[in-house]
């Protein structure tokens, strides 16, 4: 302030008052540092471009993902109407392409939110809980861990034949042990917080603290990690895909179109180059952003 | 200490009895059998061969009997290799894969943890930025993209190194699968060194140290490094599950030897007690790592009590 004194009766004073009353919260302050963070930002508008293309981009290519077209075999890109190429089948790259990041991102998405729902409600269980029944659900998270996930899920899809419903919830239900240690740990430190105690004078019983007071004040850690579960999803389902164990012909994803292009790379590289530049660039915006997000949330490195 | 250890094989054993359980009965509800072939075989003999392997019985006394069988060490008979049985498939395929991922630690550990710790030392310096992009890029490439594309131009393309085949462990086959498993461990060590460096380079007993005037050298080797690495020794048992993924991947484009290529096969063949037996030694190898890189971790962190 320049000297000049502020008269609550003042138009000016009024305004100044109400600047300084509004003060900054924590969320504020995270999404500031997070839009500071030029890789952070920049993954956003990447993956924004890829979440476009992906739900959109299949209307407006010109050839259908399963349309076979006997005369375009091996199509170089660029050539008879295929910008990135067509496969062994003819098929168009571009819209192979487009379908499988909209199979993978859907992937990604679902089984990432089985993993959050399995995950979450665990975690706080046992968390608030405590005592023996923790200790119980621990030991169980404790016992998945050290089992070899990638045998479980072979197995589940061997068993049960690769249907894609099958494989969110396969990929899903393996991947909530961190979330739910995680939540764990968070719970423990919220549940002996005041507004907790203040709940349950009030008289609120233990699932509508769980799911009023508890929940959404994990918020911040679970946003992070799920940010950076959705990459470990899609690198899962690409990867049994790769194996032949995941999405099945003539559907794709970046995991089969990567396994397909790797099968006949010597003679059509494009095949091999463009699905694998897709999936390292969506799976490094997701990585910059869940990065970008525990600085800002966390900001105990900064 | 012993009664450390003692307690945790006595909760491996549930560990490992639920694993058998669930990989049993997931196997047996898969449709088909391990008999399907491509000719039909008469009702009698399938008969005969179901008598053989003991599957003629009701499925909870098989499991009984292959519960019996696996207390005593005994994995059973291969389904689908005549003459074989689930151990000696194990003791002849296990040396691919155990050269593979133990080149691969190895290296992946010694690279990483300079890397780390050269990132760490020059925080927010070129260096630092460097090996951190590299650190993420390694972590955002998957297996199944750098193998295809180093063949494709290290083996194809320039010739320099054979592009498949185990051809008795001759280290020019061993190179391209190594690297492959070993980029993405790098980027993951490296990351976590340099964490692990930066928060400890701040702490008090650091300052103490340079107040002391201990040279730098000394400083980081001997008081930071040992501090820094402990998230590393934590690491070790989802490291290995890493590289056993990774195994499956490199081992089917390498076209090696190794057990998760017949992992793979067996499991779409029904030799269950193939599948079984491995599944029963990945469980237990990994069980046995993370007890290892527990009492490392006591051992290098005098505050960790083990009880």
């Amino acid at each position: 302030m320049t000297g000049t004194i502020l008269t609550p009766g003042s138009r000016r004073g009024a305004e100044t008052m109400e600047k300084a009353a509004r003060g900054r919260s924590l969320w504020d302050d995270a999404q500031r540092r997070l839009l500071r963070n030029k890789a952070a930002v920049g993954g956003m508008i990447v993956l924004g471009v890829l979440v476009l293309a992906a739900v959109i981009g299949p209307f407006f290519t010109p050839f259908a993902y399963d349309q076979i077209n006997k005369d375009h075999v091996w199509a170089p890109p660029l050539t008879q109407g295929h910008l990135l190429g067509a496969d062994s089948l003819g098929r168009d790259l571009l819209a192979r392409l487009l379908t499988g990041l909209r199979v993978s991102l859907a992937i990604g998405l679902v089984a990432t939110s089985v993993s959050l729902i399995i995950g979450v409600v665990w975690g706080a269980v046992a968390g608030y809980l405590g005592g023996r029944i923790d200790e119980i659900m621990m030991r169980v998270v404790d016992v998945l861990y050290s089992l070899p996930f990638i045998f479980f899920v072979i197995l589940l899809m061997v068993t049960f034949g690769s249907n894609i419903i099958l494989i969110f919830v396969a990929i899903g239900a393996v991947e909530w042990l961190t979330m739910s240690r995680i939540v764990r740990g968070q719970t423990l430190s919220l549940k002996h917080k005041e507004f907790v105690e203040a709940a349950r004078a009030a008289g609120l019983g233990d699932g509508g603290i769980i799911a009023r007071h508890i929940i959404p004040n994990l918020l911040g850690p679970v946003v992070v990690y799920v940010t950076l579960t959705i990459p470990a999803v899609i690198l899962a389902e690409s990867f049994l895909s790769f194996l032949g164990l995941g999405v099945q012909p003539p559907m794709a994803s970046l995991g089969t179109l990567i396994a397909n292009g790797a099968q006949d790379m010597e003679l059509a590289w494009w095949l091999l180059v463009f699905p694998s530049l897709t999936m390292v660039v969506t799976l490094m915006s997701f990585n910059f952003i869940g990065d970008g997000l525990r600085d800002a949330i966390d900001p105990k490195d900064r | 200490m012993l009664r450390f250890i003692g307690r945790r094989l006595l909760i491996a054993i549930p560990t490992l009895f639920l694993v058998v359980t669930v990989a049993f009965f997931m196997m047996r509800a898969a449709p088909g059998s391990p008999f399907d072939g491509d000719r039909k075989l008469s009702p009698e003999i399938e008969a005969n061969v179901m008598a053989k392997y003991g599957m003629d019985r009701p499925l909870h006394e098989q499991y009984g009997a292959y519960l019996a069988g696996v207390v005593q060490g005994d994995l059973g008979p291969s389904l689908k290799y005549k003459d074989k049985t689930v151990l000696q498939i194990l003791q002849e395929n296990y040396r691919v894969s155990l050269t593979l991922g133990l080149s691969s630690i190895i290296l992946a550990t010694i690279i990483g943890v300079s890397l780390g710790v050269l990132a760490a030392l020059r925080q927010n310096q070129t260096t630092d930025y460097v090996v951190m992009t590299v650190a993420i890029l390694g972590v955002c490439i998957p297996t199944f993209v750098t193998a295809p594309v180093l063949v494709l131009v290290i083996a194809s393309k320039l010739g320099w190194l054979p592009s498949a085949g185990w051809n008795g462990g001759a280290l020019p086959n061993l190179i391209l699968p190594i690297v492959v498993l070993t980029l993405p461990q790098v980027a993951i060590i490296s990351r976590l060194t340099r964490a692990g460096m930066v928060e400890v380079l701040r702490s008090n007993y650091i300052r103490t140290a340079r107040a002391k005037g201990l040279p730098e050298n000394r400083i980081v080797r001997r008081h930071a490094l040992r501090a820094a690495i402990l998230p590393l020794v934590s690491y070790l048992g989802p490291a290995a599950a890493g590289l056993i993924t990774g195994s499956l991947v490199v081992e089917k484009i390498f076209n090696l030897p190794g057990l998760g290529k017949f992992f793979v096969i067996s499991a779409l063949q029904r030799d269950y007690t193939v599948v079984m037996g491995m599944v029963i030694f990945y469980a237990a190898l990994i069980l046995i790592l993370n007890l290892i890189a527990d009492l490392l971790h006591a051992v290098l962190d005098p505050r960790v009590r083990l009880s």
